[in-house]
C-alpha cells in the first residue's frame, strides 16, 4: 500500500530489509528539507521569527511521539540518536547508580547488540550479574520462561518487545504487569516494534523505552527515550555541555529540568522533524493495518517457501514481519547476492545477534523484514528467483 | 581462461576445500581473518619451518569466494618462503585491485582476474590474504 508514496519504490527493486532500515516517504523527505531550506537555525534563540519557528516544530514532534506512544508527559520524551543511543542512556546514566554489586539483569540470547553490549560492559564496571533467559524451542521467549528465570536478585528484565531475528513477538503486557508488582525494571528495546505495532507505554508498564526514527520512515541519527518521569529524572546526562545547563561558575553549574538537561549541544532539528512527519504518516494509515497487512504477508511468503524444497525457514510462526532462511548448501551471503542480481535486496547475516547462534544451531541467515508497502507481487518475485536458485552459482560466480 | 573453466575451480575450492579443518597439535600458528562489512570469518591455521609455510588448514564460515580463494592460495603457498609468498600476495593484490601483475607467479588465482566487475566481491577475494601478510610478519 502506499506505494507511490516513496521514491527509492521507484527504483526497480525489491525491498525486503526493512528490519535494518526503511524507505522514506516524499512527505518525510520534503519536510525533514524544508528545515534547512525554510527555517534553518538553532533552536531556543527566540530572538528572531525563524528560530520560533524551529522550537515550535520541534517541541511539536515531542508532543507528537508523546501521543504516539501515549506517555504522561512531554517531560518523559528524549531525542537522541537512535535506540543504541537511547540504551546507553539507560545503562550508564540510569543503572550504574541504582543497581548494586549482585543485583541480576536478566537479557536473552535474542537480543539486539545494543541491548547487550552495554550491559556487559556494566558487569565488568560494577559488577552486576546478566542471567539469559532460556528460550524455547522455537527460539521464543515465554512468559513461564521469563518468571522461573526470576530470582529476589533480579531488577532489571530488558528486551526486545519483537526481536531482529526471528522476530518473535513477547508477552509484554504480562512482563510489564509481573515487573510492576515485582518492583523490577522494565527495559523494552522498541526499535523492531514500535514502528510495526500500537505501542502503549501504559498498557506495557514499561519503565523505558528506546526506538529509532530511521526503522519507522524517518530520517536516521534520531531516535527516541522514553522514561517514566519518576525514573528518568533521575538519569544522569551523559554528555554535558550547551543547551542543558540553567547556570554555572567557575566551579559548579546547575542543570534545566526535563527533558532539555538530556539533550545537550545543539540536536539533530531536521531528524525530529522528519520524525514527527514519519509518525504523522504512520497514523494515518494505522498502525493495526500495518501490523495485519505484515502478518498477511508473512504467512503468504512462508507458505509460498514451504513449496521449495531447498528452502528451510527457522521462524514460521512467529507473528511479525520477519522471515529466516537458508537455501540448502548454501552460504547465506551467497543467497543474498544471488537475490541482489535479481534486484531483491535481503540481509545475510547473524543480525546483530551474534550468541544467538548458541541457541540457534547456525551461525548466519538470509533475513527477509517486511513493510507495509511490500506486496504479494513482489513475493511472487523472489519465490520465482528462489525456485530458479538451482544454478546459483553461476549467477554469483 | 574461459568463465566456465574458471566456475569450476571455483565451485572445486569451495566445496572440497583444501586442508579445511583445525589441526590437531599446537604447532600451528592461528590467525583469525573476516570482514567487517560482511559475515565471513575464517582461521586459518600455519605451520612454520626453516623459514617456509610448510603446512596450512583453514576452518570457519565464508561464502563461495572467499572459501574458494583460501584454499587456493593455502595450497600454492605451501613450502614457500617469505620472499617468495610476498611477491604471490603483491602481485595477487595488484590483479584484484586492476593494476600490473605477473599471471606465472599467480597459477590458479587468475580465476579472480575479474573479480573487479563485482567490486562488492574483491573483500571477499582478499580475505586470506589479511592472516598470510600477517603470518608473513612472524616468519
Amino acid at each position: 500500500m502506499n506505494r507511490e508514496d516513496f521514491p527509492m519504490l521507484k527504483n526497480n527493486i525489491i525491498y525486503f530489509d526493512n528490519g535494518a532500515t526503511t524507505f522514506k516517504p516524499q512527505s518525510v523527505i520534503d519536510k525533514t528539507v524544508s528545515y534547512y531550506s525554510s527555517y534553518s537555525s538553532n533552536a531556543h534563540r527566540g530572538d528572531y521569527d525563524i528560530s520560533l519557528i524551529v522550537d515550535k516544530e520541534y517541541e511539536g514532534v515531542r508532543e507528537k511521539v508523546r501521543r504516539f506512544i501515549n506517555a504522561d508527559s512531554t517531560s518523559e520524551i528524549v531525542f537522541t540518536k537512535g535506540t543504541t543511543e537511547s540504551l546507553n542512556m539507560i545503562v550508564f546514566g540510569f543503572m550504574k547508580y541504582n543497581l548494586q554489586k549482585g543485583d541480576e539483569v536478566l537479557l536473552s540470547k535474542s537480543e539486539h547488540a545494543s541491548n547487550i553490549l552495554p550491559w556487559l560492559e556494566l558487569e565488568s564496571e560494577i559488577g552486576i550479574v546478566i542471567k539469559y533467559i532460556p528460550l524455547n524451542e522455537k527460539l521464543e521467549l515465554t512468559f513461564d520462561n521469563l518468571k522461573s528465570a526470576v530470582s529476589k536478585k533480579t531488577k532489571v528484565i530488558s528486551l526486545a518487545h519483537i526481536t531482529n531475528t526471528i522476530g518473535d513477538v513477547r508477552p509484554v503486557v504480562e512482563i510489564g504487569k509481573f515487573c510492576k508488582e515485582n518492583n523490577i525494571y522494565f527495559v523494552l528495546d522498541g526499535a523492531q516494534s514500535v514502528p510495526h505495532l500500537k505501542t502503549d507505554v501504559k498498557e506495557l508498564n514499561c519503565d523505558f523505552l528506546a526506538f529509532s526514527a530511521h526503522k519507522m520512515l524517518g530520517p536516521t541519527g534520531i531516535g527516541v527515550l522514553y522514561g517514566r518521569y519518576e525514573l528518568l529524572d533521575k538519569l544522569k546526562p551523559l554528555v554535558l555541555g550547551g543547551g542543558m545547563n540553567s547556570s554555572f561558575t567557575d566551579n559548579s553549574y546547575e542543570l534545566k529540568t526535563l527533558p532539555t538537561r538530556l539533550e545537550a549541544g545543539t540536536q539533530n532539528i531536521a531528524g525530529v522533524v522528519g520524525l514527527g512527519e514519519a509518525i504523522s504518516y504512520l497514523e494515518k494509515i494505522g498502525m493495526d493495518k500495518i501490523h495485519n497487512h505484515e502478518v498477511d504477508l508473512k504467512k503468504y511468503l512462508t507458505e509460498k517457501l514451504s513449496n521449495i524444497s531447498n528452502v528451510k525457514v527457522y521462524n514460521k510462526n512467529t507473528i511479525s514481519g520477519t522471515v529466516l532462511f537458508n537455501l540448502d548448501n548454501v552460504f547465506a551471503q551467497d543467497t543474498a547476492i544471488y537475490l541482489n542480481k535479481h534486484n531483491i535486496c535481503v540481509r545475510a547475516g547473524n543480525h546483530c545477534a551474534k550468541i544467538l547462534k548458541d541457541e540457534l544451531g547456525i551461525k548466519n541467515t538470509c533475513r527477509i523484514s517486511l513493510y507495509f508497502y511490500n506486496t504479494k507481487e513482489e513475493i511472487d518475485e523472489l519465490v520465482k528467483v528462489l525456485e530458479n536458485s538451482y544454478n546459483i552459482f553461476k549467477e554469483v560466480i | 581462461m574461459d568463465k566456465e573453466l574458471k566456475r569450476e575451480i571455483i565451485l572445486d575450492n569451495y566445496n572440497n576445500p583444501f586442508n579445511r579443518g583445525i589441526p590437531s597439535d599446537d604447532s600451528y600458528i592461528m590467525i583469525n581473518t573476516n570482514n567487517e562489512s560482511c559475515i565471513d570469518n575464517l582461521d586459518i591455521y600455519f605451520k612454520i619451518n626453516e623459514g617456509k609455510i610448510v603446512d596450512v588448514y583453514f576452518d570457519g564460515e565464508a561464502c563461495a569466494i572467499s572459501t574458494s580463494a583460501t584454499s587456493i592460495i593455502n595450497r600454492i603457498i605451501l613450502n614457500k618462503t617469505k620472499d617468495e609468498i610476498k611477491e604471490i600476495i603483491d602481485n595477487y593484490k595488484n590483479m584484484i585491485n586492476e593494476l600490473s601483475y605477473d599471471k606465472e607467479v599467480l597459477k590458479d588465482l587468475i580465476v579472480y582476474d575479474d573479480i573487479y566487475l563485482q567490486p562488492n566481491r574483491k573483500t571477499c577475494a582478499l580475505l586470506p590474504v589479511k592472516a598470510i601478510e600477517k603470518i608473513l610478519e612472524k616468519m
